[in-house]
């Protein structure tokens, strides 16, 4: 492929134009209408969750179920999974391994070229998007459809996702209509003359627009909320019908699965098809559930295939503490409730997975060597709403604070720090009584020195970025110690 | 080494800490599975929930079924409709009574011929009164998957005793089918988004009307 052969599909911008996110944050959070666009959305989800969640009399326990089969699963997971690729293959489907998404990538590419289709429609999935399958398809000259309505907008909006389960999240509706108007005819069925931005006018358009592409379409690509290791059943959870369009209408289906997403047995289902849209989207039930176990003779696609995909999740699966992260099954509920992200959005986190759960996954997935994933395990207050809301029961401070400890680790390995050096001096000090009257001769020295006075910025390193926007008082000329000594010494009390 | 055994391996290596080789006695599962909700009135429930998702629910007597889709593609405003195999005589008797052309898919429908049919009439399987979900197993009466799709206006006849109080009740008597391997569609309302600002459409891709009809 020459560089200036034309794309097929709009052009996205790369997460790695996005800066670690302490520094991300000052850019995002300066976009006001992003933040109250956000700000609705997620105050809306967070009071029908609530509802939802109440209704269900024996909550807490359906919780705690869904956490020891996702523990079970991942401490066995690889009986789990020859068990579960058997019974795939026993039901015609094609089974396909793949060590990172590169190996993933080009599975799907060489089904395609194999099928002779140079297009695919696809079902919102987080594991393509963590993969990049889109770009790697497009770069073999294959076009990628997205067929979710919100990544419809995103895909046509030149933009990266924000949301696991709303990507377009930051957008509003008269945003919504712009790039409907400007993007939708140069890649199919244009948006109607005159459209308002009435969420339902554009919601027929993405209807218009998709179905010509559905209906034409030989090979879908989708991702998988569950496989019954038991069976080889595939479950897809959706709302719009675009998933059932996918697995129904074309030919071939390649669905590429994380390695984690197994569940025992059929039984198990119940606890997650009642946690799962209730923790999502808020609702009692999500509209389409499809459940498929191989091919089925005379209806829906005859080529099955599965790609179940490691990429870091085996390393995930090696830390006992960080392990619970793999119990994910991708609901958002953790986003919709932290006011980090709630206030910075997705975008900041610089990866698709986004809020608490991106900054668990995301530094346990990829490894610690690239800063803007050091960063993440402290894009938290640990306020802990998280832990809370969590169908699965993710310890996610746990997890937060177990990582920063691993970040430190990580920086102190390659050179110690000032404040490493600092520590050491607070743990001297602390360590013995006469340790610390020694250092309170210096404070109280120091407090002579400067009296009354209030200390502004000063070139002391570290403290220096702290002073620039706080005075501190001047320490005290006269430690506690001596005060007790003073004033209660020899009283009995 | 073949990327299937390395994932295993790391899997393996990753997992060493796990000194109890069966998994159901190394993490037990607190859960009695299977079980049905208190709900008094499970038929009620059920009809509460679904008209919640802005379906259009009756009740008919058994022999009133006929009439009932009958009334239901009229006020739909659909003319034509697919027919599953497994359609009870007297059902397609009543439509071809009411001028209502109809379709089989014997031989298979093309999807482009599917699209352009006003609506489906099909059984079900199961109907969970809690979460107002209704599952085809696509067996007979309810066709294979792509005539409860494309067309868009699904009406599906539901007898009250395929309904259940709740998921859990729901999954053990999908379960035979699933093993079987049948392909298990659950249909809660019509499809819907909210991917726009978090509010609710009705009707996206898959049929934007459901009427459910509840023989009692």
């Amino acid at each position: 492929m020459t560089t200036t052969q034309e794309r097929l599909t709009p052009q996205p911008p790369s997460w790695l134009g996005i800066p670690p996110f302490p520094e991300a944050v000052k850019e995002e959070l300066a976009k006001a209408e992003q933040r109250k666009n956000l700000r609705h959305a997620t105050g809306t989800i967070r009071t029908k969750r609530l509802l939802r969640a109440a209704e269900v009399d024996n909550w807490e326990e359906l919780r705690t179920a869904a956490a020891e089969i996702k523990d079970r699963v991942g401490r066995h997971l690889d009986t789990y999974l020859v068990q579960a690729e058997k019974a795939m293959t026993e039901a015609g489907v094609t089974v396909h391994w793949a060590r990172d998404g590169a190996e993933a990538n080009r599975i799907v590419a060489e089904i395609a070229k194999a099928k002779g289709v140079d297009e695919v429609v696809k079902i919102k999935s987080m594991v393509t998007q963590e993969i990049d399958l889109n770009e790697a398809l497009e770069q073999e000259g294959i076009a990628a459809w997205e067929t979710d309505l919100a990544e419809l907008i995103v895909q046509l909006g030149h933009d990266l996702p924000s949301h696991i389960l709303v990507p377009a999240i930051h957008r509003n509706r008269s945003e919504v209509r712009e790039i409907f108007t400007t993007e939708m005819g140069t890649y199919g069925t244009p948006a109607p003359e005159g459209i308002s931005d009435d969420p339902g006018e554009l919601t027929n358009a993405a209807r218009a627009h998709l179905r010509e592409k559905f209906l034409r379409s030989k090979m879908a690509v989708s991702g998988g909320n569950f496989i019954v290791a038991e069976t080889g059943t595939l479950v897809i959870v959706e709302s719009e019908g675009n998933g059932r369009m996918c697995l129904t209408l074309p030919e071939t289906l390649v669905s590429v699965v994380g390695i984690e997403k197994i569940l025992p047995t059929i039984e198990d289902l119940e606890v997650f098809l009642k946690l799962l849209p209730r923790s999502s989207t808020a609702e009692r039930m999500n509209p389409y559930t499809s459940l498929w176990t191989g091919v089925t003779p005379g209806d829906g696609p005859q080529d099955l295939h599965v790609v179940l995909l490691d990429n870091g999740r085996s390393n995930v699966l090696a830390d006992p503490v960080g392990r619970a992260a793999l119990r994910c099954i991708r609901c958002s509920a953790c986003l919709n409730v932290c006011p980090v992200y709630e206030r910075v959005g997705g975008h900041a986190y610089g990866s698709m997975y986004p809020g608490p759960i991106g900054a668990i996954l995301g530094p346990q997935l990829r490894g610690l060597e690239e800063e803007r994933d050091r960063a993440l395990p402290f894009a938290s207050t640990l306020c802990g709403a998280c832990n809370e809301v969590c169908p699965v029961r993710i310890p996610f401070t746990d997890i937060l604070v177990h990582l920063r400890n691993k970040v430190v680790d990580y920086k102190t390995s390659k050179h110690p720090t000032i404040e490493q050096g600092l520590m050491k001096g607070a743990a001297w000090v602390m360590k013995d009584g006469t340790h610390l009257s020694s250092a309170q001769t210096a404070t109280r020295t120091a407090g002579r020195i400067f009296k009354d006075k209030w200390l502004g910025p000063m070139p002391i390193p570290l403290a220096e970025r702290w002073l620039q926007a706080r005075d501190v008082e001047p320490p005290p000329t006269e430690t506690f110690r001596q005060w007790w000594k003073k004033n209660r010494e020899g009283e009995n009390r | 080494m073949s990327a299937r055994e390395e994932v295993l391996s790391r899997i393996r290596k990753a997992t060493t800490d796990v000194k109890t080789v069966d998994p159901a006695l190394d993490v037990p599962v607190h859960w009695t599975y299977g079980r049905a909700l208190a709900t008094t009135d499970v038929l009620g429930d059920f009809v509460e929930k679904v008209e919640d998702y802005k379906a259009r629910v009756v009740r008919v007597a058994s022999d009133g079924v006929g009439d009932a889709i009958v009334d239901a593609l009229r006020e739909l405003g659909a003319t034509s409709t697919v027919l599953p195999d497994g359609i009870p005589d007297g059902w397609a008797e009543s439509l071809s009574a009411a001028g209502v052309e109809i379709h089989r898919d014997e031989p298979q429908l093309t999807h482009a011929q599917l699209n352009v049919i006003d609506a489906v009439v099909t059984t079900a399987a199961v109907g969970m009164a809690d979460s107002g979900t209704i599952a085809l197993d696509h067996g007979p009466g309810q066709g294979r998957r792509a005539l409860s799709l494309l067309p868009d206006r699904h009406v599906c006849v539901v007898r009250s005793d395929q309904v259940v109080s709740d998921v859990p009740e729901g999954i053990a008597r999908l379960a035979p089918a699933l093993r079987a391997r049948h392909p298990v569609t659950w249909l809660s309302g019509g499809s819907a988004t909210s991917d726009i600002e978090l509010s609710r459409v009705e009707g996206v891709h898959g049929p934007r009307h459901l009427w459910v009809i509840l023989v009692d």
